[in-house]
């Protein structure tokens, strides 16, 4: 307990020791996550079918495991993991980068419109097959532009003289959010078949029960490539937290930075939801817990963020696929389910600590 | 002389009418220069144009001879710290945390915080008298705490020229004077918005006046702190005298309701 007590505390936390401990951590989700589902596989066959696809050692592993425990583990299950992980971690970052551009730590990753306006061009395509020239990737796709094209707006909307007006931001975010609703609405109002509809709104909650390994590169790569721009502007962000002016007189371009985190963060929402449908709470909770183990400092707080949201992730998935076995409940609504509670008795809590 | 920084035309508008129009000014090394004048007049705005919250309309301004405006932003907060009015963060930091952001200039792409960032954000909490609240959390200190860290962190940040926005508004007297002699004893070039006109005089060596976004008078403030003027300026009465401790001019202002002092006010 003393021990626990050294390593994390807020004043100064151990930070090696909790990355470590988290990488671990995400390790044995990523095998324990792989197993666990309708149809068990231990973890370790689990272990040993994904050393066996390794190219250098993969011959000596022993090979007695079924094929259909293989076709479970690398076709299905693994992606699937894998994508919570990054999935999870985007979110979570994406949360902290909204946080630090708006002041506010009631920011979350959607709240810039994103998830309404992927929401309208997906349900657009999944009913009416507007992109399903776009082949198998199409609902990605189709999400990513919806998303992309209301961030657009939302960033026109609120330039003021050249700068970004947070006010303006918030506020566009809310009424693009609004206008993609109504669309959404529209759509699925007159949606020609009930199946479709069905799926629709599952995609809406959020989840990861389409997972395929074609869906993990380009949320991986904009996450890596995220993280470091935003890992390199860690002071930036810091500062950016006391205030623009302040930021200003220490010596941060506010204005660059600014257009730095709306595209990075709008990337990053962009891309995950457009694999995974809107997964609420993480975004707004893993930097929330983030904070309360390692205090403020960004360097510390968007790795740390990103391996808690990873996990959080995960290990909800697990939950949603077992639940209702056979039958799968979107992710997002478990993490909203989860996420909510625990989010009202923290902020009780630090009321009470005052 | 050596002038530090020169202002010329300087205009700034927030919406429709200019909360700063065509004010010109100066500073030269080592001077501690004042801004006084009512709320509204201009001084926060003329500062924020200063340390880079806000862009000008129009107007130059030249810091050591440079154009303030297109320099890179890293550079200028290596040559001027500020002390503004917005000192709230509402995340978790430690007050070490806060300070140490003043080192943030200092700092390339890839550098870590070192030993020696370490020394000097320890010596810029000592020489405000906080080195016990080092690992205290900012958002529970009070408000002149939150001041002082503030102050620490511009100390940290090593200029040698320093705007100062009413550095010493939530503070005790005592902290008031020990804020404006610390800063003194520094022997950095200042340019600092004062309301209490008393400690405008003890400390600045030149005012400027500002009334509506203009700067209507300027000079040593024996010539500025007249009755006439801060009548005028303020629309408050006063006397104005010499005190024989400091040397300096002090004010004793003469309310409207304390009818009876008036006729004093001529001697």
């Amino acid at each position: 307990m003393k021990t626990l007590r050294k390593i994390f505390n807020r004043v100064n936390p151990n930070m090696g020791v909790i990355v470590i401990a988290l990488i671990a951590a995400a390790i044995v989700s990523l095998l324990l996550g792989v197993g666990l589902g309708p149809v068990a596989v231990a973890p370790g066959t689990v272990a040993r079918i994904m050393l066996g696809e390794l190219p250098l050692i993969g011959n000596a592993v022993e090979h007695h495991w079924t094929q259909l425990d293989q076709n479970i583990v690398l076709g299905l299950r693994l992606p699937r993991v894998c994508l919570g992980l990054v999935v999870g971690a985007s979110l979570a970052v994406t949360g902290v980068t909204m946080q630090a551009l708006v002041r506010n730590h009631l920011a979350d990753p959607f709240i810039l419109g994103v998830s309404s306006g992927a929401a309208a061009t997906a349900t657009l395509g999944m009913l009416f097959g507007v992109f399903a020239f776009l082949g198998e990737y199409s609902l990605s796709i189709s999400a990513f532009i919806g998303s992309a094209v209301t961030i657009v707006f939302v960033y026109m909307i609120s330039r003021v003289r050249g700068r970004i007006n947070i006010t303006q931001l918030l506020l566009s975010g809310v009424a693009l959010s609004m206008i993609m609703d109504g669309f959404t609405r529209v759509i699925t109002l007159s949606a020609p078949n009930a199946l479709g509809l069905h799926n629709a709104t599952f995609w809406m909650s959020g989840s990861l029960a389409g997972a395929k390994w074609g869906y993990l590169t380009l949320p991986l790569v904009v996450l890596l490539g995220c993280m470091a721009v935003l890992m390199i502007n860690y002071r930036g962000l810091n500062l950016l937290l006391l205030g623009e002016e302040s930021a200003g007189a220490l010596g941060v371009n506010v204005r660059r930075l600014q257009k730095v985190l709306v595209l990075v963060a709008s990337l990053m929402a962009g891309t995950t939801i457009a694999v995974s449908g809107s997964i609420g709470f993480v975004g707004l909770m893993a930097p929330h817990f983030t904070r309360l183990l390692v205090g403020g400092d960004h360097r510390k707080v968007l790795p740390i963020s990103a391996l808690l949201g990873g996990i959080f992730v995960v290990w909800v998935d697990v939950a949603a696929r077992m639940i209702l076995a056979p039958e799968e409940l979107p992710v997002g609504i478990l993490t909203a389910i989860i996420g909510g509670p625990l989010f009202i008795f923290l902020l009780k809590r630090r009321g009470k600590d005052r | 002389m050596n002038t530090r920084l020169t202002i010329d035309g300087l205009s700034f508008s927030y919406g429709e009418a200019d909360a700063v129009s065509d004010v010109a000014l100066d500073v030269k090394k080592g001077e501690f220069v004042g801004l006084i004048g009512p709320n509204g007049s201009g001084k926060s705005t003329i500062l924020k144009n200063l340390y880079r919250a806000l862009v000008p309309d129009k107007g130059a301004i030249a810091l050591d001879g440079e154009n303030l405006l297109t320099m890179p932003h890293k550079k200028s907060a290596l040559k001027l710290g500020a002390v503004g009015q917005e000192n709230d963060v509402p995340f978790d930091f430690l007050v070490e945390e806060v300070v140490a952001m003043g080192r943030s200039p200092h700092k390339k792409l890839f550098d870590f915080d070192t030993d020696e960032d370490r020394r000097i954000v320890r010596h810029a909490l000592e020489h405000l008298g906080m080195e016990d609240m080092a690992k205290r959390h900012y958002l529970n200190l009070s408000g002149g705490e939150k001041q002082r860290v503030i102050i620490a962190r511009v100390v940290a940040q090593e200029t040698d020229f320093l705007l100062l926005d009413e550095p010493t508004n939530h503070l005790d007297i005592s902290y008031q004077l020990q804020i404006f002699d610390f800063v003194k004893r520094l022997g950095v070039t200042v340019l600092s918005a004062m309301h209490d006109l008393n400690m405008a005089a003890l400390y600045c060596d030149r005012i400027y006046v500002l009334k509506n976004g203009e700067a209507v008078l300027r000079g040593v403030p024996e010539e500025v702190l007249t009755p006439e003027n801060i009548l005028s300026v303020f629309g408050v009465r006063c006397d104005v005298s010499v005190h024989p401790a400091t040397g300096k001019i002090a004010i004793t202002y003469l309310p409207e309701a304390m009818g009876g002092v008036k006729h004093k006010t001529t001697p």
